[in-house]
């Protein structure tokens, strides 16, 4: 028996050896982005792996968000899992619970010897997939945040002066009106209602949108955003709603088609809407903080982040990981960050890349995309305002879209809807706490 | 009565029968099994630990009323389809079999739309549908029609209902068509002698002799209807507005597929399975006695 394992430790080590002195480490990474975001990956991944000669990544596309998450998992429960999995935001606390199948980033760089300064990485996006001791579970990489949006021409149109204050709901309010009565038959429509109406809004009025801190305290957390402030603003846009003066298009960016054509004048969907507005606009636009109720907060606090983060997935070697660490710390430079942040209209991850890109002039050049840092980097996130950790929450978020539904066409009246929201939502957070407890 | 033709031994016929026993136990009894094994549990998605929780799935589904609900929702669409799918396909069929010329045309013609995956087809009715870009909602504004269906659950209950039904009516026209050729020319050639008309030769003789094909096309479309549709309701509605498309299987898959729910996605099916046999055996029970073969 000895002599077998002797025999086959030898035979394997003079199989190995040369192999190993030639190949470079392999490191899978698995995304979900096509098209030009596609591209944009591509050419960082060459980038990276020009830059040194111990690694190679090899960047696969695995479908949509939801896609590239079950392409994941299966993989694991297959033993086949990447190094590096791309996962959207609402599927953090998934992750989080899969403890024994994920390796957390601060581990990876920590076991690598990588140098790892985590004050470097702007607090309300790393907040996000941030655990409860402050240390970072994944890295954001592509990042996002709400905005308002405006057709500055439409406006004109109407009789409006276009540079009109638009910082309050209440003004947006007045603004609305006036739009109506001017005949514009789609005043403000928007895309994912449910992140941009009532997870942003909370964070953004500094009301709670779960217990325990949105989540990040435990997995007994209830959702909360049947609160008045929520009731509120999602009332306002009922009757919006049936004054024709809110255009509900869909519950994904559906109303980003109506914004870009020229119909609507009054947008809010993600600051990364940029590049398409930019490119197929044919009027003046302009982008803006998000409104927020000067009724419910004297100021706004600061907005969430949606987009997706990369995890390291468990079950590889040592030497593997101090691959993935080497990638993602190069994923965090200041140049290369700076390039994403500008090319896609995401928001840098770190603060040094986000000055960088003010040193090289890109905000004077383009007014307005630097509205969503200055929003999100304004305050200290407080535990409203530092994002959700809710399992199951794909499919919260389809029910509260199912309830908005109901709101936007009359069927319910908005504390009736959010109700059945809330109560519907805390029974899959009661699964999901007894699948991971 | 019957001439029976029988085999000699038992190898010969086992060994006939065994592909099609090893198909159903690799693709359907495995699975199957799978399924209600898993109902029991809930698992978390990686499948790092699972809980064993007896019945509870059950209890957590039956005991909510928006499944409930998706019940009758199944059920409307699933009439809706079939009747959609099978009707105008029996009436195309009707219409072809009276051609003489360029009847290899129409057929072909008719056809087509079978090869159209569902996803696909969703989106195609989705675009002529699309409240801003689509040019029957666009017609229909010009007659004065306000159509919406993101927010209107009728309207997207028909969309999902035509957008389904659609492909089917070729596969069905299919079987029709080759239904109305195997009837005698001369019982048809008698009646018309004995002076009925088109429509009497039609209720008496035709749609009688055409029972078994209509029976076996009625099972085939149900089992569509609930099974195979979700592709077109993912692309068009989501389940919306509200719950209004939201059919059994549908919820399958967002359950399952999106929200990583294995526990409550396997019961579902189950029930799904239970609900389908339940209703088969109902239809050969009950309406198959009045087919006549």
């Amino acid at each position: 028996m000895k002599k077998l394992t002797f025999g086959a430790f030898v035979a394997a080590s003079t199989i190995l050896t040369p192999l190993a002195a030639a190949a470079q480490t392999e490191i899978q990474f698995w995304h979900a982005f096509t098209g030009r975001l596609g591209e944009l990956v591509a050419e960082q991944v060459e980038t990276f792996n020009a830059s040194q000669s111990d690694y190679t990544v090899t960047a696969t596309h695995k479908g949509n968000y939801s896609e590239t998450l079950n392409a994941g998992i299966a993989a694991f429960r297959a033993g086949e899992q990447p190094h590096i999995l791309m996962v959207f935001e609402v599927g953090t606390a998934t992750m989080m619970a899969a403890e024994g199948a994920i390796k957390p980033v601060y581990e990876v760089m920590a076991d690598a010897g990588a140098e790892f300064d985590q004050s470097k990485y702007i607090g309300s996006v790393k907040g996000y997939y941030t655990a409860p001791d402050g240390n970072m579970l994944s890295l954001p990489f592509n990042s996002s945040t709400p905005v308002l949006w405006v057709n500055r021409d439409k406006l004109e149109e109407a009789g409006i002066d276009p540079d009109t204050d638009l910082s309050t709901w209440e003004n947006v309010g007045a603004v609305l009106d006036e739009l109506k009565t001017a005949g514009v038959d789609c005043p403000l429509t928007t895309a994912w209602q449910s992140w941009i109406h009532l997870e942003n809004f909370s964070a953004y009025h500094d009301v709670p949108f779960a217990t325990q801190a949105n989540g990040f305290d435990g997995l007994d957390t209830e959702l909360a955003f049947n609160g008045p402030a929520q009731v509120a603003h999602i009332s306002a846009m009922g009757e919006w709603a049936q004054d024709g003066k809110f255009f509900y298009a869909g519950r994904r960016n559906e109303g980003g088609a109506n914004f870009r054509s020229g119909e609507c004048a009054l947008f809010t969907e993600s600051s990364a809407g940029y590049a398409g507005i930019k490119s197929e606009a044919q009027f003046d636009f302009d982008v803006r903080p998000l409104p927020y109720w000067e009724a419910v907060a004297d100021e706004p606090q600061n907005t969430i982040i949606g987009g997706a983060s990369l995890w390291a997935l468990e079950g590889h070697e040592a030497e593997d990981y101090a691959g993935v660490a080497a990638f993602m710390n190069f994923l965090s430079s200041p140049e290369i960050q700076a390039k994403w942040h500008q090319d896609t209209g995401y928001l840098p991850i770190t603060a040094e890349a986000g000055e960088l890109t003010r040193e090289q002039g890109f905000y004077d050049e383009n007014p307005g995309t630097d509205v969503a840092v200055i929003q999100m980097t304004a305050k200290e996130p407080t535990d409203n305002s530092k994002g959700l950790r809710l399992g199951s929450f794909d499919q919260i978020r389809g029910i509260i879209d199912e309830e908005l539904e109901a709101v936007w066409s009359g069927d319910k009246s908005a504390q009736e809807a959010l109700d059945s929201a809330v109560e519907r939502g805390n029974q899959l957070l009661r699964r999901f706490e007894q699948a991971n407890g | 009565m019957h001439k029976r033709v029988t085999f000699k031994g038992w190898l010969l016929p086992l060994c006939l029968i065994a592909p099609q026993v090893f198909i159903s136990a690799v693709f359907f009894f495995y699975p199957a099994g799978q399924a209600v094994w898993q109902s029991l549990f809930i698992p978390d998605p990686f499948g790092l630990s699972s809980q064993f929780v007896g019945l509870g799935n059950f209890e957590f589904l039956l005991s909510d009323p928006f499944y409930r609900a998706s019940f009758l929702t199944t059920a409307i669409f699933s009439i809706l389809v079939t009747l959609a799918a099978m009707v105008p396909a029996l009436f195309l069929a009707v219409l072809a079999d009276r051609l003489i010329k360029g009847a290899g045309t129409y057929r072909t013609l008719l056809i087509w739309p079978y090869a159209v995956a569902p996803a696909v087809a969703g989106v195609l009715w989705l675009f002529m549908f699309n409240t801003r870009v689509g040019v029957v909602a666009w017609y229909l504004g010009q007659l004065g029609y306000d159509w919406n269906h993101v927010l209107n659950g009728e309207e997207a209950m028909g969309l999902v209902v035509v957008a389904s039904a659609w492909g089917r009516i070729s596969y069905n026209f299919l079987f029709f068509f080759a239904g109305l050729q195997a009837i005698p020319r001369s019982v048809i050639e008698a009646a018309a002698i004995d002076g009925a008309r088109f429509w009497r030769r039609f209720f008496t003789i035709v749609l009688p002799l055409l029972s078994p094909v209509t029976f076996f096309l009625l099972v085939v479309n149900v089992v569509y209807a609930f099974f195979e549709t979700f592709g077109v309701i993912h692309t068009i509605t989501s389940g919306g507005p509200q719950q209004s498309t939201t059919i059994l299987v549908y919820k399958v898959f967002s359950d399952g597929f999106v929200g990583q729910d294995l526990g409550s996605s396997s019961a579902q099916s189950v029930i799904l399975l239970v609900v389908v046999g339940l209703l088969t055996v109902i239809q050969f029970k009950y309406i198959e006695r009045r087919v006549h073969y």
